[in-house]
């Protein structure tokens, strides 16, 4: 085909088109590693784990037991702990998050935006066992000595708000994981609705917009798709954060309804035990755990991304 | 002694019309920046005035001060009046707001917004300001894009993107959008700058069209077009009204010598 074809009009330099060639080749081998590392680590995973698999099989999911002693895993109470407390986290973090970056886009005034920035940044670099210590010595004793008995007294009817207030416990672990996403929000939806063009501004302004209608009706809807790509990485930080979750959460791995009980979550506890897991199937079982989180991340991912298209079908998908 | 009955005739034609805007004595700041230096200035009600002048002469400047957007932006100041029904609309008490409800604008770059269908940008200002009923919006939104000249073009596809239309298309849904709240004033600025000579025919013809109900203040820096569309034309260069005037006046017999250099091209 290609030699029967007449050559092309303008002569291009022989040696630029190789170039050009071997750079797209070169890319296209580095965008195809992506899903081959993905791939390689799934293999990887699921053959360590092949003997819980083949153990427990489905049934892993919907265990609520974990007992090394016995020999029976299943990872349900960390499912639950690991999408409650990060569902807790964006649901305080998101509003908070939002607030800030709005702030910082709409109403700072150029010379306080960069120091107020920088300290935002400075909050997302603070290392996680750094902020499980001040969660230990500062976040867990203001929970229980004051949160807890606060919402217990206001709110004790509901199951949520009920129990013992132990200070340590998935309330904690919520709170501290806000605070460890609460910089990516604020970062992100900062720099979007900051590129919101002024004309966009301009625009409301000038139909008569207050300040705050102005951000509503012009700037958080252009900037949408990207502050709900700040909260998907909130989310995936979420799920997977370890160290200030397990300094926290109190790692008891059971179902309870109540925010105040202790509950532990899927990397925490692969965190806390591997070391300690001696037989093969105990630490099979972990690796399972690590699966399933992966699993997870993948599925809440794909649901969000599922609900945020479905609602932002039609007009509301921003085109340029 | 020769211009003398020229100047008459000319204060008598502003003097003939009913006053929709009259500018005293306008300063603008951006900072430290002088950017306008004192302007009077009449503008009469259902007419197309137009503002021509050099880049960075203070043209947009003096259009943002006449609705109050001016002092939006960081660090600028007005001082002077602007009177709308012989009360200025800088008076302490006087909210923005309120001005701008009356006072709308289009700007140089169509800026639909892009999450909003045709129909939702056109009622924007409506919602804004709290009109719920469904029949109100439909006959409104229908109105304004009846006057915009876009209703036959875009009545199939309301639901549709504000942004999938062609560029001249969103420059008069932008207009459209602008005349829903009804305002007795419309600013633009340069408002074909950034469309093909068809469409900026059409944003012209528009203007001159809607001039029949409601005032038109237009900014260009294309000479033919304000010859085209308006029946005034004020000079702007450094911050000053050099000249104002009777459009045919002004470009036919121009009094001052720097409006005379502009128009023949000998500067900007
Ligand atoms: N946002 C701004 N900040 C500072 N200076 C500005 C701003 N906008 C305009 N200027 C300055 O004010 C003067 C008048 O600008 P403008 O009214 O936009 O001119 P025109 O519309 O006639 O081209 C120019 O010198 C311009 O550089
Ligand atoms: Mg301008």
């Amino acid at each position: 085909m290609i030699a029967t074809r007449p050559a092309p009009g303008p002569v291009e330099e022989p040696s630029a088109r190789t170039g050009d060639r071997q750079f797209r080749v070169l890319l296209a081998t580095m965008a195809a590693a992506v899903p081959v590392v993905i791939g390689a680590i799934l293999v990887a995973l699921i053959s360590a784990a092949w003997p819980a698999i083949h153990r427990f099989g489905a049934h892993f999911f919907v265990t609520s037991t974990w007992d090394p002693v016995a020999g029976t895993f299943g990872v349900l109470p960390f499912i639950y702990g690991t999408l409650v407390s990060s569902a807790l986290a964006l649901l305080l973090a998101i509003p908070l998050g939002l607030g800030v970056a709005i702030f910082l886009s709409e109403l700072t005034p150029g010379w306080l935006r960069t120091p107020v920035g920088f300290f935002v940044e400075l909050l997302a670099a603070i290392p996680s066992v750094v902020i499980g210590l001040w969660g230990i010595f500062v976040l867990v004793p203001w929970v229980r000595t004051t949160l807890e008995p606060v919402l217990k007294s206001a709110l004790g009817f509901l199951p949520l708000f009920s129990g013992p207030p132990l200070g340590i416990g998935m309330l904690a672990a919520g709170l501290i994981l806000s605070v460890m996403v609460v910089p990516f929000i604020v970062a992100v939806s900062t720099e979007v609705m900051r590129a919101v063009p002024s004309g966009q501004r301009e625009a409301a302004r000038a139909l008569g917009a207050t300040g705050w209608e102005t951000t509503r009706t012009a700037v958080l809807p252009y900037a949408r798709s990207g502050i709900i790509g700040a909260i998907f990485l909130a989310l995936a930080r979420a799920l997977g954060e370890t160290m200030a979750v397990t300094m926290v959460i109190g790692n008891v791995p059971q179902i309870k309804a109540s925010l105040f009980a202790p509950a532990y979550t899927i990397p925490a506890v692969i965190a806390n035990e591997f070391t300690e897991a001696t037989d093969d199937l105990y630490v099979a079982a972990l690796i399972y755990a690590g699966l399933v989180l992966f699993i997870v991340t993948v599925a809440v991912n794909a649901l969000a991304r599922l609900l945020v298209n479905r609602a932002a079908r039609g007009p509301s998908v921003i085109r340029e | 002694m020769m211009e003398r009955p020229v100047v008459e005739r000319r204060a008598a034609a502003l003097i003939d019309h009913t006053t929709a805007i009259q500018a005293e004595n306008v300063h603008a700041w951006f900072d430290r920046l002088h950017a306008l230096r004192g302007i009077t200035m009449t503008i009469p009600e259902r007419k197309v005035t137009a503002v021509i002048g050099p880049s960075g002469c203070g043209k947009s400047t003096f259009l943002r001060c006449l609705n109050r957007m001016h002092e939006l932006v960081p660090g600028a100041r007005v001082s002077g009046a602007v009177l709308m029904d012989g009360r200025d609309i800088y008076t302490p008490g006087v909210d923005p707001v309120q001005v701008r409800r009356r006072v709308g604008m289009v700007f140089q770059k169509p800026n639909p917004f892009p999450t909003m269908t045709i129909y939702e940008n056109v009622a924007a200002g409506l919602t804004l300001a709290g009109e719920g009923s469904r029949k109100t919006l439909d006959e409104i939104v229908e109105q304004s894009l009846r006057a915009a000249a876009l209703w036959d073009e875009v009545k199939d596809r309301l639901r549709k993107p504000g942004t999938s239309l062609s560029g001249g298309q969103q420059q008069r849904l932008c207009i459209a959008r602008a005349l829903a709240v009804s305002p007795e004033v419309l600013l633009m600025d340069e408002p074909a700058s950034a469309l093909d000579p068809a469409s900026t025919l059409r944003i012209e013809e528009l203007a001159r069209d809607l001039a029949k109900d409601i005032t038109i203040v237009i900014v260009t820096h294309n000479m033919q077009q304000a010859a085209r569309v308006s029946d005034f034309t004020a000079f702007l260069l450094d911050g000053e009204l050099v000249e104002y005037g009777p459009t045919n006046d002004l470009f036919t017999k121009p009094r001052e010598r720097r409006t005379e250099d502009y128009i023949t091209g000998r500067f900007g």
